[in-house]
């Protein structure tokens, strides 16, 4: 216990407020009631939902096998907490330790977990995403939407983006029978999570369930009837496709844009924090009172050269929710680092694919069991010399053993398992991501003043 | 009731589809689907399911009065 006993009074009578109610605020508002934190408890979210799954979203929902109604997360405990749903928060006062919300309200914290996630990055061209039939898919509103368009029985869906969401809508489709076409900018599916060499499986398995995949093309315009609903696509490469539903699922932007201003170290990246969970101000200093946790945090990973890692993964979302939970209530000496180990799975075209690791820092890959050609396989990543990450098609009793093998940087190429190895997987081949020295990101923070004591950051919103 | 499957967890042993396959069935050779809420009245069923899954991955709404349903604003 602290020394000053600050840290009782803060469990008895203390206020915890978590902005974000969905999967890492709902699990760390249930650790807090189980590591006996007996204060008052504020959540606060902008959905007027209690907190609910999102992956059956791209999945049982879009199958028709569930509605996005039931979706809600199983409680583990009852939380007692002051909900407040359906508004958001709109500002932080970190010397007052209040959060703003949308109705003009404000709440005090003696300690603040922010947990609000990230959001569908929209159609670039607003009047273009307006038009009816086309959809993002993100919350329980755009499943349920989506969902009941594909009931309607469209005439052909476009995917722009092949990313692990707009995979999974895709294969949705044409489980349902919808004929869809995917448009993709990279080489392949999934490129960019899982490079090239696993890009090219995913790339077979979407033409073997007949969608029509189009790669290294960019969708350069969207068109609308003279009732404003989309009915045609235009492509980079001069096609044109028709369409009665656009999903354009091109990635996710944390939502961060209420605490510019707040002096918080937020950013279109999202909110750096330390490996505890602790978010850094705007100057890099650490905080004690403000905690991260989930798709919108950014944090360092032993394992992975102190990297900060920003991870868009169900369990990351749970395990850090967790470990901010714990530390909120902690003294420094008791506090745990968050070095879970990413994991991910997806399940399209009837596959299941899971990953461990940061796939996406391997420069090479070796097939090590299965083989590619009968979409059943497991891929090792190396880096340096050593594994950093795995991933497996309908493999997935493997992937334990490789978890093991980077959480104690084995070397690479791996040596032992002579298990199925084929004779694809006697060498090791370039992974083939994308360049990574490629900026994705402008900075967004500016540095004013002169003497030491003026100098000043100040956080500028990005121009989406 | 409301429930969670921990698909990292999840092997695909498929226990859980053999024992309650309204709620659970598999999807291709791995892949589990499962529905999210499901009736009160299969609580006993689903807690074998939860009993039965060898990596423990079916998380189920835990029994207890739920004083504040979440609308209090
Ligand atoms: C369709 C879909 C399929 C997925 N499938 C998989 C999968 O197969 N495997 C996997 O590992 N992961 C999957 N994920 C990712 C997983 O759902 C996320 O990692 C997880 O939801 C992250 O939880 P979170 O609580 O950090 O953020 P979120 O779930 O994004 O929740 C953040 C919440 O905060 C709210 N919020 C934002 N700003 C404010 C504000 N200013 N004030 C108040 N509230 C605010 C948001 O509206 C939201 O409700 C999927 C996600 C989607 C969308
Ligand atoms: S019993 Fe457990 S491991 Fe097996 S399929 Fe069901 S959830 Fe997965």
């Amino acid at each position: 216990m602290s020394v000053d006993g600050s840290l009782d009074r803060l469990k008895r009578e203390g206020r915890i407020v978590v902005v974000g109610a969905s999967l890492a605020g709902l699990r760390a508002a249930e650790t807090l009631r189980e590591k006996g934190f007996d204060g008052s408890l504020t959540m606060i979210g902008d959905e007027p939902y209690e907190p609910y799954d999102r992956p059956p979203l791209s999945k049982q929902v879009l199958l028709g096998r569930a509605t996005a109604d039931r979706t809600g997360l199983p409680r583990h405990r009852a939380i007692d907490a002051r909900w407040r749903l359906g508004v958001p928060a709109t500002g932080l006062d970190m010397a007052a330790r209040r959060v703003r919300l949308a109705d003009g309200d404000e709440v005090e914290y003696d300690r603040l977990l922010i947990a609000t996630g990230i959001r569908a990055r929209p159609w670039p061209q607003e009047d273009e995403a307006e038009l009816d039939g086309v959809f993002v898919l993100r919350t329980r509103d755009d499943a349920e939407a989506l969902e009941r368009s594909l009931a309607q029985g469209p005439r052909r869906v476009l995917v722009i983006g092949a990313g692990f969401t707009g995979s999974e809508i895709a294969s949705a489709c044409r489980e349902r029978g919808i004929a869809v076409t995917v448009a993709e900018r990279a080489d392949a599916p999934l490129v960019g999570a899982l490079g090239g060499v696993v890009g090219r499986v995913a790339a077979e398995l979407h033409r073997k369930h007949g969608v029509d995949l189009r790669c290294g093309v960019m969708v350069t315009g969207l068109e609308g009837d003279s009732a404003g609903r989309v009915r045609a696509a235009h492509f980079s490469d001069g096609n044109t496709i028709e369409a009665d539903v656009v999903v354009v699922s091109l990635g996710a932007q944390r939502n961060t844009e209420w605490l510019a201003g707040s002096g918080l170290g937020a950013g279109p990246r999202g909110i750096a924090c330390d490996a505890g969970c602790r978010a850094f101000d705007i100057r890099g200093i650490v905080t004690d009172d403000i905690y991260v946790a989930g798709d919108v945090a950014r944090s360092p990973h032993p394992l992975f050269g102190y990297q900060f890692l920003s991870l868009e993964h169900w369990g990351n979302a749970v395990a850090q929710a967790e470990t901010a939970a714990h530390n909120m209530l902690s003294d420094s000496a008791d506090r745990r680092p968050h070095i879970w180990v990413p994991a991910f799975w997806s399940s399209q075209f009837g596959v299941n694919i899971k990953s461990v690791g940061v796939p996406s820092m391997g420069t090479e890959i070796l097939i090590a069991q299965g083989s590619r050609s009968e979409h059943r396989f497991t891929g090792v990543y190396g880096y340096q010399d050593r594994v950093i990450g795995a991933v497996t098609f309908d493999q997935t009793k493997w992937l334990q053993f490789y978890q093991q093998l980077i959480e104690t940087t084995a070397p690479f190429p791996p040596a032992s398992p002579t298990v199925d190895r084929r004779p694809e997987g006697q060498q090791p081949m370039p992974a083939d991501f994308p360049d990574p020295s490629v900026p994705t990101h402008g900075p967004t923070v500016t540095l004013s003043g002169y003497a030491p004591d003026d100098r000043r950051l100040t956080f500028t919103p990005a121009r989406h | 009731m409301r429930l969670v499957v921990d698909l990292n967890r999840c092997q695909g042993y498929a226990q859980c589809a053999f024992l309650a396959p309204d709620v659970f069935v598999m999807h291709g050779d791995e892949s589990l689907l499962y529905s999210p809420e499901v009736e009160e009245d299969r609580r006993e069923d689903l807690a074998r399911a939860v009993a039965a899954c060898p990596v423990q991955a079916i998380v189920v709404d835990a029994n207890f009065p739920d004083t504040n349903s979440g609308t209090d604003r």
